[in-house]
């Protein structure tokens, strides 16, 4: 059989060396997809007429893109409309993408997570004389956190995989490095079979630290 | 001092508030009693403003307010004055007991964090939980949760204590270690208004009863007055059926 094992170790190493922008691209792309979408997802909770819908259009625009086409949108065609943008650097671009389409999934996941908690949650806070901004970030927020929590996993575990497709706009990561060296070698399985463990790695990885993250936000509700 | 004027709610086109007036002087215990759906839990909630009314004037303490025009910032001067003890408890989920009570000493009042702990050890111990401070609510009975409820609502010194059916989530053996609670607020004074269907309880520790029905007040007075020798038809089918199922829970008991 046409298999290598002795190179795939080999060029581990060399595809490895790219995971730091890999994890840059996904962490970065994760903490602006975190707070756009926790606004978007405060404003649709929100009863303020107008605004509401505002929120409900920008969840539908940015679910309803394919990835890809919004990354091609931001990078070759913002530029076209505002030429100061074509400055731009592609890894700029593939963040404010990423950003984008994953804090549409969150606002809705996020919302899911605040209507679960217990209405009586905030009543209590205000018969004890709080002010909403006070009880959401000290008892709604934290509570909704735990149970927003597998769901926000199960998108950043998705934007991991998606950051590959950052290689269309010029960006050397992990699939793109993978691709430089297949195209170079000719020796696609072992190559493309080295860069998706890696990112198998990544996701085991990710999915401990969640555990743990679970475990910790969940300590005050146990009994 | 809690005065409220000609207050009137609605849920779509049912009403549940009727041109309500009610006088509750400071240091007064008032027990309100009556049928599921009467609107007693909401005439309640309408004093913290946790229910919307649709008209009338609410005064409590110093803080006089329309309900049909108030900004935010009205009702949050108006809940300042008044703590609330809820059916279901209602304790931060994600806090323990000690954080529950001076979490708003803490936020609200800016209370240094020392001061504030001191506090709420004393209300705890008062309420006969030092030894739970550190534990989370889910960890404890539902009759310690209302009491770490009850030292919450004391922390903030309210004008007034509301207290919305606080025994009707409890198991029967855990329902008198709050009413034990409630009964020594009683004697200092604490001025308390008592959603129950706890009719020996309202006739113990209440200075005033009022019986509600249909969203109207139907009648007020002593407890002797209301509960022991009631004239109104309305009041007495109720006792009546308050008492038969007392009754009842007592021969399920015996047999």
């Amino acid at each position: 059989m046409n298999f290598d094992l002795q190179y795939m170790l080999e060029i581990s190493l060399q595809i490895a060396k790219f995971i730091p922008i890999t994890l840059v691209l996904a962490i970065i792309s994760m903490v602006l997809a975190i707070i756009i979408g926790l606004v978007v997802a405060l404003i649709k909770n929100s009863n303020i007429f107008g605004i509401t819908h505002l929120a409900g259009l920008y969840i539908s625009l940015f679910r309803g893109m394919p990835t890809l086409v919004l990354l091609f949108i931001i990078y070759y065609g913002l530029p076209q409309l505002f030429p100061s943008l074509s400055t731009m650097e592609a890894l700029t671009a593939a963040i404010i993408g990423f950003s984008l389409k994953e804090s549409s999934y969150l606002a809705e996941i996020f919302r899911a997570g605040l209507n679960s908690v217990d209405k009586g949650q905030m009543e209590a806070g205000l018969a004890t004389g709080m002010k909403r901004v006070q009880i959401y970030s000290r008892i709604i927020l934290p509570q909704a956190a735990l149970n927003a929590l597998p769901a926000t996993g199960n998108t950043f575990i998705s934007l991991i995989k998606e950051t590959s497709l950052a290689f269309t706009l010029g960006i050397t990561e992990l699939f793109a490095e993978g691709k430089m060296i297949a195209s170079a070698n000719m020796r696609f399985f072992e190559t493309y079979l080295v860069v998706g463990l890696i990112y198998w790695l990544l996701v085991i990885l990710y999915s401990w630290i969640q555990k743990y993250l679970e475990i910790w936000l969940s300590k005050p509700l146990r009994r | 001092m809690i005065k409220v004027r000609n207050l009137t709610k609605h849920f779509d086109d049912k009403q549940v508030l009727n041109d309500i007036n009610l006088d509750i002087r400071t240091g007064e215990v008032v027990a309100i009693i009556g049928p599921s759906g009467s609107g007693k839990s909401t005439l309640l909630r309408c004093l913290n403003l946790l229910e919307k009314p649709n008209s009338g004037t609410i005064e409590i303490k110093d803080v006089k307010l329309d309900t049909q025009k108030y900004k935010e910032r009205d009702a949050y001067q108006l809940r300042q004055q008044t703590a609330m003890v809820f059916q279901h408890y209602n304790l931060f989920k994600n806090k323990t007991a000690l954080r529950n009570v001076i979490e708003s000493l803490l936020v609200s009042k800016k209370m240094k964090k020392e001061e504030a702990i001191q506090i709420g050890v004393d209300l705890l111990k008062r309420v006969g939980l030092e030894k739970q401070a550190k534990q989370y609510p889910a960890t404890l009975s539902g009759g310690q949760q209302q009491r770490v409820s009850i030292a919450r609502a004391l922390a903030v010194k309210p004008h007034a204590i509301l207290f919305d059916e606080p025994t009707s989530a409890l198991d029967p053996e855990l329902v008198n270690e709050v009413l034990q609670v409630i009964r020594e607020l009683a004697k200092d004074d604490t001025t308390m208004v008592i959603v129950t269907h706890e009719m020996q309880f309202a006739k113990e520790v209440a200075d005033h009863v009022i019986f509600m029905a249909d969203g109207h007040i139907i009648e007020q007075g002593t407890p002797e007055q209301v509960i022991e020798h009631s004239l109104n038809p309305r009041t007495q089918r109720f006792l009546r059926q308050m008492g038969d199922e007392t009754d009842g829970a007592a021969r399920q008991k015996r047999m």
